[in-house]
């Protein structure tokens, strides 16, 4: 795998090199034109609006685990839902056609990156969206910032993405690590979940979400008793949970995710671990994890998810469609994939433009108001902030159906879910407030 | 309570339990792996494959089938055996003569294929397995809780380790097969037919991943990377208790899950990588493995 990405890179970085000085001279003329272009319009006062739709296509490039761990929560699922959402768009804006490429990171921050240079340097994409693993997402974002182009990020959960590592250039739409901290660990310190084992996934993202829980369940007068680091991945938990088991905390939460989370509940499960009194804590879990374990093992888990298929009439129509093309029902990010797809085609037409700095503008100015979110807004640093969900899993009995999942514990509004842009380390609003 | 490095003794003994009960099932993957190298001389890049398609076996027959647990550990490997002896039939035995790196690309290339084909008709979430009505539950052994179905892997897994060992080193049919692979030509002149002896042992390999898979289903989520993860480990095992040798992988399957197991208490973030780092040990110290017998 890394001789492929290595190969491909010696072989595109002379081309591509040159390329990008050409595409970026060409965009600085693009980027001229809608001005000029406004200046012969009003000095001929014909007063129609001058299309800026640059090669007279919209095009989105799609990038996300297409084939590895975190395929079922984004994967060809979402793409499905991208392409939903250009369907229900009427597969043109203002006449131009909108073409989707897609491509499989494989979770590799070099593939990613590479896929997305191609991108711009021989499609002249216009947005790239699903963008999964945190690693890939940075990498990827930092070279939309470079080539001035759109990206929204709906699969990753490092705050980090609108936090330090923010631009102008891309927008964080679904969730992070922030409210999953808050939301679930904050709830659960509040019902007297005070004490807390950590078990916690040994990389960045592990990492990132070990030190929002550790903030939020120290600051509401909890303790951590004990942590663990455990490589990623871990198919044998049982170790780790006996551990979990002789600290005597009250709460053992999981900051890990995917098959680790799904590992660790399953051997939890049949170490009694809750039948010995201890509660369990998943602080990132989606819907297809919770399939895979069974309600038998996840019922009564406590989790924040951005988005549940079961929430309102809206969400259920939208994802009987979803159901009946991909035979799943749809996980928070391939709804949210939809959403910032429709919100950004919608800010295309508003704008006859597909310049980044335009549709970028446009967008952050009108609400989310889909079956995803309800007024939701996209802040300076890219955060969408929407309202969260704090679920608990339904217990066989109570569940009606196979994905009949969750039960609505608490609405989290977005204001309260999200970091608050007085916290934030992000430069486009440092000292904002 | 008596401590040892700072951790109780009776936490240890728990720990020590869980790493016997991995070892065992570490020892029965190598176990296949070492039967195929030591008789056949191919490198199984596929075990961890069909392995997982044991499990995947046992799950599909629960659910489209209605086959119970009992009926599954038993059908399912001969199943998936099958598969093997097809796949010997018409692939391997057509790059027998070639060097050992042939048989090694072209199972690999088999193992992609099999769970590129779950991956997309499955996802890689995977499912879950219910656990045996009669081996639910768990004792309580004043050290730990047991759960009954992992008592259950390390007694079925030691006995079928045995049963192996038994069949190759010290029964007839074993005798013939040893000699098959010294010298196929001499044997063959004996009236024994060598290229069914080569299929059925290929297949007794493949049926005893096969049985590890269906031990694996109620313990793991099914799902089809469920092998990858656990084939390098495995390959390792093998490695260090030399090639091929049947009695080294049972052994070093067995040490090699309670090394690892202790890792996961003085120094978890090391777990996943400790089994390579006594691998380059034994590599640097006797190249040819602990029970290896060749130099």
């Amino acid at each position: 795998m890394h001789a492929t990405a290595n190969a491909s890179r010696k072989v595109s970085c002379k081309p591509s090199r040159l390329s990008r000085h050409i595409s970026s001279a060409l965009r600085v003329r693009r980027r001229a034109l809608p001005l000029s272009a406004a200046l012969l319009g009003t000095l001929l006062s014909a007063g129609v609006a001058q299309a800026d739709i640059s090669d007279d296509t919209v095009k989105i490039g799609y990038l996300a685990d297409m084939s590895g761990t975190y395929r079922d929560l984004a994967g060809p699922g979402g793409l499905d839902a991208l392409k939903m959402a250009v369907e229900d768009f009427g597969g043109s804006v203002n006449g131009k056609p909108i073409e989707v490429l897609s491509a499989d990171d494989r979770n590799s921050a070099d593939v990613g990156a590479n896929t997305v240079r191609g991108w711009i340097d021989q499609q002249n994409i216009d947005m790239v969206g699903g963008l999964v693993a945190s690693s890939v997402s940075i990498a990827v974002t930092r070279i939309l910032a470079e080539q001035d182009t759109l990206g929204i990020v709906s699969g990753s959960a490092a705050s980090s993405i609108t936090n330090e590592h923010c631009t102008p250039n891309h927008i964080h739409w679904v969730y992070d690590t922030y409210p999953l901290a808050n939301g679930t660990a904050k709830a659960i310190v509040d019902e007297g979940g005070d004490s807390w084992f950590l078990l916690t996934a040994d990389y960045a993202f592990g990492h990132a979400l070990e030190g929002d829980v550790e903030k939020v369940v120290t600051e509401n007068g909890g303790t951590i008793v004990g942590k663990i680091r455990h490589p990623f991945p871990t198919s044998d938990f049982s170790s780790y949970i006996l551990q979990a088991q002789g600290s005597g905390a009250k709460i053992v939460g999981l900051a890990n995710a995917g098959s680790d989370t799904v590992n660790a509940l399953t051997t939890a499960s049949q170490f009694g671990l809750v039948q010995s009194g201890q509660s369990l804590a998943g602080l990132l879990i989606f819907l297809n994890d919770v399939h895979a374990l069974g309600l038998n093992v996840a019922q009564g888990l406590q989790l924040t998810t951005g988005w549940y298929w079961d929430l309102n009439e809206e969400t259920r129509a939208w994802s009987q469609r979803y159901y009946e093309r991909n035979e799943r029902m749809p996980t928070m990010v391939q709804a949210g994939i939809y959403s910032s797809t429709l919100h950004y085609l919608n800010a295309v037409a508003a704008t006859d433009s597909d310049d980044t700095a335009t549709v970028r503008a446009k967008m952050g100015e009108t609400p989310v108001n889909d079956m995803f979110a309800k007024n939701g807004i996209i802040r300076a640093d890219g955060r969408m902030v929407h309202d969260m969900y704090l679920v608990k899993v339904k217990s066989p009995s109570e569940s009606t159906g196979e994905w009949d999942v969750y039960d609505v514990i608490r609405t989290i509004p977005g204001q309260e879910a999200y970091r608050p842009l007085a916290d934030s380390q992000c430069a486009l609003v440092k000292g904002q407030g | 309570m008596t401590m040892i490095f700072g951790i109780p003794l009776m936490v240890l003994f728990g720990q020590l339990m869980l790493g016997l009960i991995n070892g065992a099932f570490y020892a029965l993957l190598s176990l296949g792996l070492a039967v195929i190298f030591g008789l056949l001389r191919i490198i199984n890049f596929a075990h961890g494959a069909q392995y997982m398609l044991g499990a995947f076996a046992a799950l599909l027959g629960a659910q489209y089938l209605g086959l119970n647990y009992w009926a599954a550990l038993i059908l399912v490997p001969l199943v998936v055996g099958a598969l093997g002896i097809v796949v010997e039939r018409l692939l391997l035995r057509r790059i027998q003569h070639l060097d050992h790196l042939y048989g090694l690309l072209l199972t690999f290339g088999l193992a992609l294929i099999f769970e590129g084909t779950l991956v997309n008709l499955f996802g890689v979430s995977g499912s879950s397995y219910p656990i045996p009505e009669a081996l639910s539950g768990g004792f309580k052994l004043g050290f730990m809780f047991l759960p009954t179905y992992r008592a259950w892997v390390l007694v079925a897994a030691l006995v079928v380790c045995f049963a192996v060992w038994f069949l190759i080193e010290r029964t007839r049919l074993g005798a013939y097969l040893r000699a098959g692979t010294e010298n196929p030509e001499l044997v063959q002149a004996f009236g024994i037919n060598v290229p069914l002896m080569v299929s059925l042992t290929y297949g007794l390999g493949v049926a005893l991943a096969a049985f590890a898979g269906v031990l694996a289903a109620p313990l793991y989520p099914v799902s089809p990377t469920m092998g990858s993860n656990l084939l390098i480990v495995v390959f390792a095992v093998v490695v260090i208790g030399g090639m091929g040798s049947i009695l080294g992988a049972i052994l070093t399957g067995l040490a090699m899950g309670v090394i690892e197991g202790l890792t996961k208490v003085f120094y978890p973030e090391a777990a996943n990588t400790v089994i390579f780092v006594v691998m380059v040990m034994v590599l640097m110290l006797r190249p040819a493995g602990l029970f290896g017998k060749e130099a």
